[in-house]
């Protein structure tokens, strides 16, 4: 019996195996298609813009491009002694060019933040470059002003020859390379990003603590009580869920303020005095109530998926074996919805460490987190590479969540409502 | 939830502590958004409630903020809601089309990679929107469709596909993909079994995953900050606009209204997904 006998055939005659991988193929190819315009969309307009962001955030070719001939001069310098002749010479040759085109301010601003008085020596030199003769032009600058003498000024010119920098980066955890070349912290007193970072994390474990506090009864009580009355309450935590983002945060807005509901509540049961109202808005205090609140339906939805498909008999079981509702509660209910708790904890803690709207409305100066700085520095500062850096790297921190998150509870069983 | 009647004091105590425990949540979230309904009824501009709104006198209460939010003198709500119908109508669409085809093609058993397409699909939910709304502020400068509604058109498809790809892939989990065999092998075309077979058995999704789309789209607010112009201002913008300089009872109006409104949505919504449970034969 030879192997071709052997082999099945379809009507057309193609081994069967061969046909049936084609229809295989075929059938992945049509699934991909149909993933296709999306991906593609997605791919264009979201993914590579956000990829975008980090050569934005380590760019620095600015200097580089004003100053071409000289970098290609001092490629040569040691940076021991005062660069030769021909530094200075390119150097002026590169200034004149860039005074003409008037774009030399912003070089005087890029090479200060490199070293102080950097500007001040600069604007001196195009008052006096207008007078200067051909040739020896190493000493015609430096009668301008005797720092041009100091290496260390043009040290500084040296450190930012490289296209590339991480100096925006290291400004979000608040350090910068100093003269020497060494990565140093800044001042105690103007350490301003650590303490945001870990605001933010703190603000964000909170709230996922808070909703889970919260949101683990009432989760229970939907899951246990008649489907008539939970329906009902249901309702308490959707409606939310439905309701603008705005819309609930000028609610919370009504209620914190000094002559709001809260206040006059306080105030009725005599827990503060009327002339002595508490401050519970534009503040961390207002952050965290009105986050929470807006937070808790996206712990309160998967942990009610979870809980709906514990058995009651289970817990019924444990009582008849002898556990007192605490102990059959802890040993067997608790642990069948770690899945839901870690679930809901997951995307609490996601959508948290971004937020943006609600403390810019409520959370006054205490109370912003890293996403404020970031729309800060986008609209005010036009700092858009620290910006880019800072989102960067909150965006590295969030997708090792959403990595954990994929892991354990799977991408594609988020709840919604 | 009755006790039975052997429990013992100290778990009827605890009973009872759980209960309020659970009565009080439900009121912190649910009560602040009944604050603003009267207070947008109020007959002064202070956003508290005077002796007069106390005693339910009806002098203390008017219309007058509704009246404001509809013809008072340039205030920008008219265009701000056309530009917001605007855009979250053609959002929706896009995100429909898109997100439906991807979720069909996900949902196929065939797919490859699925689940690294899944999470990147799945991106735009998860990323914070600031970092979003940096990005594709960049992008849309770049092409010339920052300040512009296509850009802002654009920006939405991408938030609301998420929506519509989770809703609709839901749906065809309960699938039996048998009904589409059996129309294939009765001679129908691809084209015919999802129009006449798939569709009309997934709509539930699709229209489910449509409401999350657009309520994404009109209540958006971080992203457009960054594209849009004084033309194309939604009404997410003017709200942070009055929120964050002075708080008017005229916006209190337009909350009552986007209350109103999300309190339709939520029926629908909740009515759609019975009805889808009730097709794929899941009892909860």
């Amino acid at each position: 019996m030879n192997t071709e006998t052997k082999q099945i055939l379809t009507s057309d005659g193609i081994p069967l195996e061969k046909s049936l991988k084609k229809a295989e193929r075929r059938n992945k190819i049509k699934a991909f298609l149909l993933v296709v315009p999306l991906l593609l969309f997605l791919a264009i307009t979201y993914i590579s813009p956000i990829g975008e962001l980090l050569t934005r955030s380590v760019d620095d070719k600015m200097v580089t491009n004003m100053l071409p001939k000289t970098f290609k001069a001092m490629e040569k310098w040691d940076g021991q002694e005062l660069p030769s002749e021909e530094v200075f010479a390119s150097f002026l040759s590169d200034y004149k060019i860039l005074v003409k085109a008037k774009t030399q301010g912003k070089l005087g601003q890029r090479l200060n933040k490199e070293k102080n008085g950097f500007n001040s020596i600069l604007k001196k030199l195009i008052r006096k470059m207008k007078n200067f003769e051909e040739g020896n032009y190493k000493e015609q600058i430096i009668s301008v002003h005797k720092r041009f003498e100091d290496v260390s000024y043009w040290r500084a010119i040296k450190r930012t020859a490289p296209p590339y920098t991480v100096a925006k980066y290291l400004k979000a955890v608040d350090m910068y390379t100093d003269e020497n070349g060494e990565i140093v912290r800044v001042e105690e007193g103007r350490r301003i990003y650590i303490k945001l970072w870990l605001r933010t994390l703190q603000v964000a474990l909170f709230v996922t603590l808070f909703t889970f506090l919260m949101g683990y009864p009432i989760a229970h009580l939907l899951a246990t009580i008649p489907m008539k009355y939970s329906n009902l309450l249901m309702i308490c935590v959707l409606l939310p869920f439905w309701t603008s983002l705005l819309v609930r945060t000028a609610s919370w807005m009504i209620l914190l303020q000094q002559q709001g509901v809260v206040n006059d509540f306080f105030v009725m049961i005599g827990l503060v005095d009327d002339d002595n109202r508490p401050e519970m808005m534009y503040n961390i205090v207002g952050t965290y109530v009105a986050m929470t609140q807006i937070l808790l339906p996206f712990m309160v939805l998967p942990l009610y998926s979870v809980m709906k498909t514990v058995s009651p008999s289970l817990m019924r079981a444990g009582k008849s074996l002898g556990g007192t509702p605490f102990v059959s509660f802890w040993k067997i209910y608790f642990p069948l919805t770690t899945s839901g708790i870690g679930a809901g904890s997951l995307l609490v803690f996601i959508l948290a460490v971004g937020y943006y709207i609600t403390p810019a409305l409520v959370g006054g100066a205490s109370g912003t987190l890293i996403s404020n700085s970031i729309a800060y520095h986008m609209k005010q500062t036009l700092d858009w590479s620290f910006a880019s850096a800072m989102g960067l790297m909150l965006l590295v921190g969030v997708m090792a969540v959403y990595w954990i998150y994929n892991k354990l509870v799977g991408i594609d069983n988020i709840k919604l409502g | 939830m009755a006790l039975p009647s052997y429990t013992e004091t100290r778990y009827r105590i605890w009973h009872y502590i759980y209960l309020s425990i659970c009565t009080f949540v439900f009121i912190y979230l649910i009560a602040p958004l009944f604050v603003i309904f009267p207070l947008s009824f109020s007959g002064d501009e202070f956003l508290i409630f005077s002796d007069g709104m106390k005693r339910l006198d009806p002098d203390a209460f008017s219309t007058r903020w509704y009246k404001d939010m509809i013809w008072g003198t340039k205030n920008p709500w008219g265009l701000a809601a056309k530009n917001s119908l605007i855009v979250a109508f053609f959002a929706t669409i896009g995100s429909v089309i898109l997100g439906t085809l991807a979720a069909l093609g996900l949902s196929s058993r065939h797919m490859p990679y699925k689940g690294i397409i899944m999470a990147i699909l799945i991106s735009p939910m998860i990323v914070p929107l600031i970092i979003s709304g940096v990005a594709i502020f960049f992008f849309m400068a770049k092409v010339g469709l920052a300040a512009t509604h296509t850009g802002i058109i654009l920006a939405h498809i991408i938030l609301g596909t998420p929506f519509v790809v989770i809703t609709v892939t839901a749906t065809l989990s309960g699938f039996d993909h048998s009904v589409t065999r059996a129309a294939a092998s009765l001679g129908s075309t691809p084209y015919n079994t999802f129009m006449k077979i798939t569709l009309p058995l997934i709509t539930p999704g699709v229209i489910s995953g449509a409401l999350f789309a657009f309520v994404t789209s009109f209540d958006e607010v971080v992203v457009v900050l960054f594209l849009a112009g004084l033309d194309n201002t939604t009404i997410p913008i003017q709200m942070w606009i009055g929120l964050r300089e002075q708080l008017s009872p005229t916006i209190l109006a337009v909350a009552t209204c986007l209350i109103v409104m999300s309190t339709l949505i939520l029926v629908t919504a909740e009515l759609l997904r019975r009805r889808s449970e009730r097709l794929r034969g899941i009892n909860r």
